[in-house]
């Protein structure tokens, strides 16, 4: 044992160290002895436990350090990444990326290099997505529920510090989670650490985007950011990695190729003298405002995670998409009030645009080598010849304004697409006919047509003319449209939705807002339609059914809500049980379906 | 309950020994040599047993629950500062359920309204009760009660080095309101007397101190608290101190003993607050400066000559000037002048801010010379 204390220090090689003084060479001297001298061989019994512990950790770190992705860019540094999925998508930070363009190289601990391809770009949250390209087998690490983490948790990290790994192999370090649910200030408005983990394994540049795991080697997080203060830029005990739930809500948008923006509620908050946190200033054009918030209520909690300090309706807020709807409690004069609100986003496309054209400086950063870096053709500038992409990265990239990677929208689409049909079945393509009972009494009859639908409601009939512009009349009156939402329902299962307008692929919504897993278990894919005059958001679930559709006549207006409760399990292109319809907080009906046909048998 | 049931079991005793790598320590070696049976039986036999029935009934607590537990005690301080490289915040122990508070006597105390922030985000004015200058140790009370509190006591023993330790403070300000304060880990290194500096001022405590392997220096941190794997208070976090030897920072923490001993002096009224008595002083007559008589408890530090021929009459220093800073040192009294040229090293640079006929005049006198106690 005090052998191999002293073998780090070189053994007899440490004697002729001149920085020894020579009371330490006696002392070093004697020990030697005492070490020659003594029985070599001790046979070391150390506790099973002990070792199936070692063993376990040692395997456990092994398994990430194979999904752990040294990013190299080109000339302007480079920094870390972690597979998420074995066709090669892996999460990085957009401060890591944003020098390097479109194209990278991703290096696996297997000594292997790969082109790799930028994705998608959050650059509000410092998060990007790359695919590395060549292989469908890749190792990669889950994501694991970042609210169940706590304080004092064993973590640790695999990237590439100080690009090191010039062998590809990342570097491990080791640590406990010192907090959870902390928020780091953005620069500007991006670059926002919300809701993050700190920990006290070394972050250090080159870190940023690389996985940080748990004791399962799960992916708790991603590490972009560390407090630096007067001892330059390196880790003095205090990292911060993105959650991995805020990850996960912002995975789908980024698989889409987007550029991801953050949600705002369309107001500030302030802390009150008594503590409580009140709404300071609310746009009068927000949703928020529509549901009812004035300055001065109370936020009780969002999003259903309580809110009793500022920092945590920002972490809350910090962690989730624009466009998400989610339940907002407050409190007026004592009372309690709930409601639905819709998340805006914290920037326009263009803004957006400007940013990842702009690129980012890193926040507080660990940022790689901190040399000055050349910029290479971004999502926001268009790919000069100054910097050809390689061949297997020109075939997976699409650019598109708006868009980081439209390529990998149109993957995303057909992937829904191909659930949508295969829930479809072997359906024809006849009229939609639904009967039932309404919860609020009396009977309704839908058809649709491919050229008209018609509702019998006992407050009497409404038809819409399908083969022109669908936001002529919001019918039946009151619904906000629930007619033309049914119709591009039936447009997008029958065609298909490259068929229909102009429809792409938004990313990943809760199933149902009022009852959100922070886990992410109750996610399903959205997609974005604009057809014949209005605009669509429509929420596919994991077996291909189309569960709500959110139909926009004007973009001021409150859209018309049509969620679906599909059809049983095993029961393929079944009807649906029933229909919610929805405006704004008023419920328009409830529509409980026991007859009709969608489209029949297949001709 | 559900969630204390999942933490104890198994989990807690695998995570306190073996999981943690800082925790395997080869200490659990069993040898068959009979020396060293000798020796381990009294460890081994009572780790087994503790590892049985930590396994059967959860007896020892996960470090999840210790840090839990002790960082409810952990207060954040605000006070005055917010300037460059003075911070305005840092950390405090709860040593008693009716709020009293120790932390380190700092510039942050310098504040009319020292601002306490408990863990539960209750917000406290602190009254400042008295200062060991000697331990730069501070003691604060707050009107609460019922607080989660740390029971101060001196170690039976020194920890030794390769302890394992947890951390406790609000380092980089990181934690608001509610928000628990940072953890850290990391082992006891070494337990030896503090040589240190702050600028060009020698730390006046020489006493031992225990050297972290655990990167405690920080803005925020000192005040904050240093317990062992069962959550009893070793230590407190100390002043951002660089070696005086290599000039690098140093992550160490007062031991409890001298915690115990300096509160027990603030307290009982046997430490003067300022200026502390038995600071080292120098006579600014060796500068040529001859100040104000002495004659009152706070003699204002006015100029009354200036010897003819000296460093003082060269410098530009004037009968009237008022004396408010030497170096970075704000001073109120005659006696606070001389103890802040008594912290200065021979050699060191003398400077000073006085103010003359309104307005601010920095004055440089050179290097101080060896001097002798007025």
């Amino acid at each position: 044992m005090i052998f191999s204390l002293l073998t780090p220090f070189g053994g007899t090689g440490a004697l002729r160290s001149c920085l020894l003084t020579p009371c330490d060479c006696l002392r070093l001297a004697i020990l030697a002895a005492v070490v020659l001298i003594a029985p070599r061989a001790v046979a070391i019994d150390v506790d099973p436990a002990v070792l199936e512990a070692e063993a376990k950790r040692v395997a456990v770190i092994e398994r990430a350090s194979a999904t752990a992705v040294a990013i190299f860019a080109g000339d302007s540094g480079g920094g870390s990444g972690v597979l998420v999925s074995p066709d090669g998508y892996a999460l990085t930070n957009f401060h890591v990326v944003e020098p390097a363009g479109v194209a990278m190289t991703g290096g696996l601990s297997d000594g292997r290099l790969y082109d790799a391809v930028l994705v998608g770009l959050d650059p509000t949250g410092d998060v990007a997505l790359v695919k590395l390209l060549g292989r469908d087998d890749f190792p990669f690490a889950v994501l694991a529920d970042s609210d169940a983490v706590e304080q004092g948790d064993w973590c640790f990290a695999a990237g590439n510090p100080f690009l090191l790994a010039t062998d590809l192999v990342p570097s491990i370090s080791a640590g406990i989670v010192s907090g959870t649910h902390r928020y780091q200030f953005p620069a500007g408005t991006i670059l926002e650490y919300a809701d993050c983990i700190q920990v006290d394994a070394a972050i250090n540049p080159g870190n940023s985007g690389g996985g940080l795991f748990d004791a399962a080697g799960r992916i708790i997080g991603v590490n972009g950011r560390a407090s630096f203060e007067k001892r330059g830029r390196v880790n003095v005990g205090a990292g911060y990695a993105i959650s991995s739930n805020q990850l996960r809500n912002f995975l789908g948008c980024l698989k889409g190729g987007r550029l991801c923006d953050h949600a705002t509620l369309g107001a500030t908050v302030a802390s009150a003298a008594d503590g409580r946190v009140v709404i300071s200033d609310i746009l009068e054009s927000s949703d928020a405002w529509r549901r009812g918030l004035r300055i001065d209520d109370e936020i009780v909690s969002l999003a259903g995670r309580p809110v009793r300090t500022v920092n945590a309706f920002k972490n809350v807020l910090g962690t989730l998409p624009s466009g998400w709807q989610v339940p907002i409690v407050y409190r007026r004069n004592g009372r309690r009030e709930e409601a639905l609100v819709r998340l805006a986003g914290v920037h326009t496309q263009a803004e957006l645009a400007a940013i990842v054209g702009r690129g980012a400086e890193p926040p507080d950063g660990p940022r790689e080598d901190g040399t000055p870096r050349e910029r290479g053709p971004g999502p926001g500038r268009k790919p000069g010849p100054a910097r050809e992409l390689p061949e297997a990265v020109r075939a997976v990239y699409e650019a598109r304004p708006g868009f980081t990677n439209y390529h990998f929208n149109v993957v995303e689409r057909d992937r829904v697409s191909r659930g949508i049909a295969a829930a479809r079945g072997t359906a024809g393509k006849g009229p939609w006919v639904l009967e039932g009972k309404l919860d609020e009494g009396g009977e309704f009859r839908i058809e649709v047509s491919d050229s008209v639908a018609v509702i019998d409601l006992p407050t009497g009939t409404s038809e819409l003319d399908t083969t022109g512009e669908l936001d002529a009349s919001p019918v039946p009156p009151g619904s906000g449209g629930m007619l033309a939402a049914l119709v591009v329902w039936r447009r997008l299962v029958n065609d298909g939705p490259a068929a229909v307008g102009r429809t792409t692929y938004l990313g990943t919504a809760p199933v149902d807002p009022r009852q959100i897993d922070p886990a992410g278990g109750d996610l399903v894919d959205v997609l974005e339609t604009a057809v014949a005059g209005i605009e669509a958001r429509v929420a596919v679930d994991l077996r291909g059914q189309i569960v709500r559709v959110d139909l926009w006549t004007s973009p001021d207006a409150d859209p018309c809500e049509l969620r679906i409760t599909p059809a049983k399990a095993g029961e393929t292109a079944g009807l649906p049980q029933r229909f919610d319809v929805w405006r704004g907080a008023e419920r328009f009906g409830t529509f409980l379906i026991d007859g009709g046909t969608l489209g029949g048998a297949a001709p | 309950m559900k969630k204390g049931a999942k933490k104890g079991g198994e989990k807690s005793v695998r995570n306190l020994f073996c999981e943690l790598p800082w925790l395997a320590m080869p200490a659990k070696a069993v040898s068959t040599s009979p020396t060293w049976k000798r020796f381990l039986t009294p460890f081994v036999i009572p780790f087994l047993i503790l590892l049985i029935t930590g396994i059967a009934v959860a007896a020892e607590p996960s470090p999840q629950e210790v840090i839990a537990h002790a960082a409810r005690k952990v207060v954040k301080l605000y006070g005055a500062g917010g300037l460059s490289s003075l911070e305005g915040y840092q950390s405090g122990i709860l040593v008693a359920p009716d709020g009293r508070i120790i932390t380190v006597a700092s510039t942050v105390l310098d504040s009319d309204e020292i601002d306490c922030v408990l863990d539960d985000g209750r917000r406290f004015v602190a009254k400042l009760v008295g200062i060991d200058p000697r331990r730069e140790l501070a003691v604060l009370q707050i009107e609460a009660a019922d607080l989660p509190a740390f029971a101060v006591m001196p170690e039976d023993e020194p920890s030794p080095p390769g302890t394992r330790i947890i951390a406790l403070s609000n380092m980089f300000g990181v934690a608001v309101g509610d928000e628990r304060v940072t953890a850290q880990r990391g082992v006891v290194a070494a337990r030896v007397p503090l040589e240190a500096r702050r600028g060009a001022a020698e730390a006046p405590f020489r006493g031992s101190v225990y050297v972290l392997d655990c990167t405690t220096n920080n803005p925020g941190s000192p005040g904050g608290a240093v317990i062992n794997a069962r959550g009893r208070l070793i230590g407190m976090l100390g002043k951002e101190l660089r070696s005086t030897d290599s000039g690098i920072w140093l992550n160490y923490a007062l031991p409890a003993s001298e915690l115990v001993a300096g509160s027990e002096a603030i307290l009982t009224g046997t430490v003067a607050t300022t200026p502390a008595a038995d600071a080292p002083r120098f006579d600014p007559r060796l500068l040529g400066a001859i100040l104000m008589p002495d004659l009152l408890d706070r003699t204002p530090p006015f100029v009354e000559s200036i010897a003819p021929a000296s460093p003082a009459a060269r410098a530009g220093l004037r009968p009237d000037d008022l004396v408010i800073a030497v170096g970075p040192r704000s001073v109120t009294t005659r006696a606070a002048v001389e103890q802040a040229l008594g912290v200065l090293a021979p050699g060191d640079p003398v400077k000073m801010t006085v103010i003359r006929a309104g307005t601010l005049v920095e004055i440089d006198l050179g290097p101080r010379p060896r001097g002798a106690t007025p």
